[in-house]
């Protein structure tokens, strides 16, 4: 049974995700941060690789990550902030090709309850800005416009 | 395109406004007086938003006798929609996976306390 993504904006700088995943929290921890856990599934749509997974799981500690398609790579790393586990960790993230200004600092919260864990993700840009380019290019895209719609169009070009 | 054009296109569709022009535009180009009489604003204030949106590439205007005749140019939305796309499907498909993942880390924990 699996759950479904929500994605909302809260506050003026805020993105919140949330998903329900059916195994306790201590796993889920795991699989979020043991490096060999998460190359079988943190790689994103299929093609894509996660071939650069380095952790350093404490306070100061850094994180990077680099997918990899072919000849394409998209970047990002950050540095820990605070880590309980198996309940949270907050980091700070930047691509290394970003796409809105500034720094991130994304929250994950581990919370179980009858053995499921809430998954929420919280992700604080550096302004409304910032947030707002995020959401409004979601917005754009995937739900004003419609892909479908979008894709014609492109493709009318 | 240019560097930072797509910080132009994302700022020029963070207004709902302009989102709004740009799905009437879509369904064909149109002059900006009538643009301007869809909305409650007067027509300065829908020009500005048409010149936003002329600035970040996302229309052309070009003057037909007294008509300023609006186009939507979709090229710069390719952009932003392949970073969305990539967004959104990056998470959903990765959290599936981890679904998956977790149904054998599961197995494998009863499978431990099973041995001792």
């Amino acid at each position: 049974m699996s759950g479904t993504l929500k994605v909302a904006a809260q506050g003026d700088r805020e993105i919140v995700m949330t998903r329900v995943l059916d195994a306790p929290r201590t796993l889920v921890f795991d699989a979020f941060t043991k490096p060999e856990l998460l190359r079988k599934w943190f790689y994103g749509p299929d093609g894509w690789t996660l071939a650069v997974c380095e952790i350093d799981l404490r306070v100061g500690g850094k994180y990077r990550y680099v997918w990899k398609r072919g000849d394409t790579e998209m970047g990002m790393g950050g540095v820990y902030k605070e880590i309980k586990a198996p309940e949270r960790i907050v980091a700070t993230g930047k691509f290394d090709q970003p796409w809105y200004p500034g720094e991130e600092v994304g929250t994950m919260v581990f919370a179980e309850k009858g053995g499921k864990t809430t998954l929420t993700q919280t992700v604080r840009y550096e302004s409304r800005e910032a947030r707002d380019a995020v959401l409004a290019s979601g917005a754009m895209a995937g739900v004003e416009l419609g892909y479908d719609r979008l894709e014609k169009m492109l493709r009318g070009r | 395109m240019v560097v930072g054009s797509l910080d132009l296109t994302l700022a020029a569709v963070a207004d709902p406004t302009r989102r709004s022009i740009l799905r009437r535009l879509a369904a064909g180009p149109r002059a900006v007086g009538d643009l301007a009489r869809r909305y409650r604003m007067s027509q300065q204030a829908v020009s500005k938003h048409v010149a936003c949106l002329a600035r970040a590439r996302l229309i052309s205007k070009r003057r037909r006798g007294r008509l300023h005749i609006c186009t939507l140019n979709p090229a710069p939305l390719r952009e932003v929609a392949l970073w969305t796309e990539g967004y959104r499907r990056f998470w959903e498909e990765s959290l599936d996976r981890l679904d998956d993942l977790l149904v054998e880390m599961k197995a494998r924990e009863r499978r431990k306390k099973g041995d001792r």
